[in-house]
């Protein structure tokens, strides 16, 4: 569960104040298929980066169960991020040479958890995604679409509270997109696991239950999608 | 489809609440990506493995070269005393009007009964020596039988003459082992007649190699009874009708006595040559071998210390291509630490990776640098060609600086990085 209030980031870029977030209110429960759209420079970017607690807000209040993440430090946002939050980026960002199934399995050690369990959940995950029969591949043996799904493996395999893609689809082509969002949503169905879409394409934030669209640093509309693509 | 959860398959995690890594698997880490990027690595490791052995190799042979050269002359004898023409602390050119070296100093010096070996004179000239077989220029060395003595010579054939060859004038001759090889080749030369400006003279023996010595070496010499050099050979009459020496040696019998013997030379030299009275500067040099030996060791440190450098020079290029490959790596490796860090990697995680990394690498290509610059002097010296043990000095001193270098280079662009905000990290281009 995810609860922001009034939340603004002011980035200082020499004399220049640039106000990205300018009191943003959004809640989202577990569970949730959610999208939040909006064009370059509306300030999605940041959000996205304050909900991966990537960043920290220059005011308001955010909580990720029950964590008062805004006024946490450098190591225990590490941490935070280490147990509740699954990253997928546009460009995949797995490690080049090293197999998919050691790709999965890198993010959970940095929490602690033991090397036949990591190895035990990465298999579980690569086969959730539809990657069982790959788990030996380098990510330069593996279609574009294929290494987004070890990347999604990646975010999923710790049971993360919430998964956050940044444009998952931004480089992909239609068809392989729309695996791709399928894949996702069936996740979210079946895994029950919450999703955060960050993208400016309405056809793939049509994907999702509920669409947040933002501009100039605010929730402009906040609605439930009604025509689900399917 | 249901909007019901069918069934977690992955159920929440229970993990230990540690953060970050323990060393077992940040050593697995390192590891792995050093393994993973095999040409990355060895390109680092390359630096490395240049610079140490260069510097192991040059440093190791520089000082088996000087420790040859100084052994060499050593086993000329370092209780030797030699007496030449010419005045102390000048070259040559400069001496003026001296009286020369002759039959009397050396006489004068055997009557002092000093507890040596020798006197032993030398007189020298170039002269043809002709074989059956060969013949070739060479230096011809007329002396007394002491010489055997003085000099230590080993005979490989035959035997060198006695006082009665140098009393009768016999025309006898010793050969120098590489002038015997060139006149006879493998053949026996003892019983052979040899012609030395084409006076016959018979070979009675043939000393064994003794390599090079500070005026030419023995190996390339005849040797002659003095006073068939005096009387058949060559020119040696003085204005005042005195036989001329080239150089007078001996040996002291007791090293401790080196000093002494050599002030009685000299008074007893200036007494002979009236030089007492008029205060006059010495017109004759006793040298002593040991003297010649310390200013030997100044050249030879010389030598090592050029090696020395070249070898600095080599490390300070490896070095500089141990710092461009870690440089270069880090900043590829950006997106890499970005997105350790924006999954949960503290940046000491991070940190500590490339630490242990750039440890590996500098131990590993250290290690290997050594064993590459030690085969060089290791081939020579089990070869017999050169004497040159691998010296603790140069592995110590290569390896701390590569090591240096290599931990320096490593850590400190990785600190940046691991410094840097996650999102910047995974941005970067």
């Amino acid at each position: 569960m995810i609860t922001i209030e009034q939340m603004t980031k002011v980035y200082t870029m020499g004399e220049i104040e640039v106000h990205a977030l300018r009191g943003v209110n959004l809640t989202i429960h577990s569970g949730e298929f959610i999208a939040i759209m909006g064009p370059s420079g509306s300030g999605k970017s940041t959000l996205m980066n304050m909900i991966g607690c990537l960043d920290t807000p220059t005011s308001g209040r955010y909580a990720l169960d029950g964590i008062e993440v805004a006024s946490l430090n450098d190591n225990d946002l590490s941490a935070v991020r280490a147990r509740k939050l699954g990253f997928v980026f546009q460009q995949y960002m797995l490690l080049p040479r090293q197999s998919a199934l050691s790709n999965v399995e890198m993010p959970m050690l940095y929490r602690g958890i033991a090397s036949s369990e990591r190895s035990r959940r990465a298999r579980v995950a690569l086969e959730l995604v539809g990657m069982g029969n790959r788990i030996d591949h380098r990510p330069n043996e593996l279609s574009g679409g294929q290494q987004q799904r070890v990347a999604i493996a990646r975010a999923l395999a710790g049971s993360p509270s919430v998964i956050l893609a940044d444009e998952p689809t931004g480089a992909l082509d239609s068809t392989t997109s729309e695996e791709i969002m399928l894949m996702l949503r069936q996740l979210n169905r079946e895994q029950n696991l919450t999703i955060i879409i960050v993208t400016h394409e309405s056809d793939i934030a049509a994907y999702a239950d509920r669409i947040v669209t933002i501009r100039d640093g605010v929730v402009t509309a906040d609605r439930k999608n009604e025509v689900l693509h399917v | 489809m249901s909007n019901q959860p069918v069934r977690r398959v992955l159920e929440p995690v229970s993990d230990t609440g540690r953060n970050g890594l323990d060393y077992r698997e940040l050593l697995k880490v390192s590891l792995d990506s050093l393994l993973a990027n095999r040409l990355r690595t060895f390109l680092t490791m390359l630096g490395i493995i240049i610079g140490v052995a260069s510097v192991v190799s040059l440093m190791t042979l520089g000082n088996g070269a000087s420790e040859a050269i100084t052994g060499q002359f050593s086993a000329l004898g370092t209780n030797v005393l030699t007496i030449f023409n010419g005045r102390p602390n000048r070259g040559p050119g400069q001496s003026g009007n001296i009286a020369p070296l002759t039959m009397s100093d050396y006489k004068a010096i055997e009557r002092i009964k000093l507890p040596i070996v020798g006197p032993v004179p030398q007189f020298s000239s170039n002269a043809t020596i002709a074989a059956p077989a060969a013949d070739k220029s060479s230096t011809v060395i007329g002396t007394t039988a002491d010489y055997a003595k003085v000099q230590s010579v080993i005979m490989a054939s035959g035997t060198f003459f006695t006082d009665a060859n140098v009393q009768g004038a016999s025309q006898v001759v010793v050969l120098g082992s590489s002038l015997k090889t060139y006149l006879f080749g493998s053949g026996e030369a003892v019983g052979e007649t040899v012609r030395i400006n084409s006076l016959a003279c018979r070979v009675i023996g043939v000393m064994a190699a003794k390599g090079g010595g500070p005026f030419g070496s023995p190996d390339d010499q005849a040797l002659v009874p003095i006073t068939l050099a005096h009387t058949r050979l060559f020119a040696a009459r003085t204005s005042d009708g005195n036989l001329r020496v080239n150089l007078i040696s001996l040996s002291v019998i007791k090293a401790d006595d080196i000093d002494f013997t050599q002030q009685r030379i000299q008074m007893t030299l200036r007494d002979l040559r009236k030089l007492n009275s008029d205060g006059s500067e010495d017109d004759f040099n006793v040298i002593n071998q040991a003297s010649f030996l310390s200013s030997l060791s100044t050249i030879t440190t010389l030598l090592t210390t050029f090696l020395a450098a070249i070898a600095g020079i080599s490390l300070l290029v490896g070095g500089i291509g141990i710092m461009n490959i870690m440089l270069v790596s880090v900043t590829e490796r950006t997106k890499e630490i970005g997105l350790r860090r924006a999954v949960g990697a503290q940046s000491r995680d991070i940190l500590l990776q490339f630490m242990i990394e750039a440890v590996v690498l500098s131990f590993l290509g250290g290690f290997i640098g050594v064993v590459f610059g030690s085969i060089l002097p290791i081939v020579l010296t089990v070869s017999g060609t050169f004497n040159a043990p691998v010296t603790l000095n140069s592995v110590v001193i290569s390896l701390s600086v590569s090591l240096a270098t290599g931990l320096f280079f490593g850590i400190w662009p990785a600190r940046n990085a691991a410094n840097l905000n996650p999102i910047q990290a995974l941005r970067h281009e």
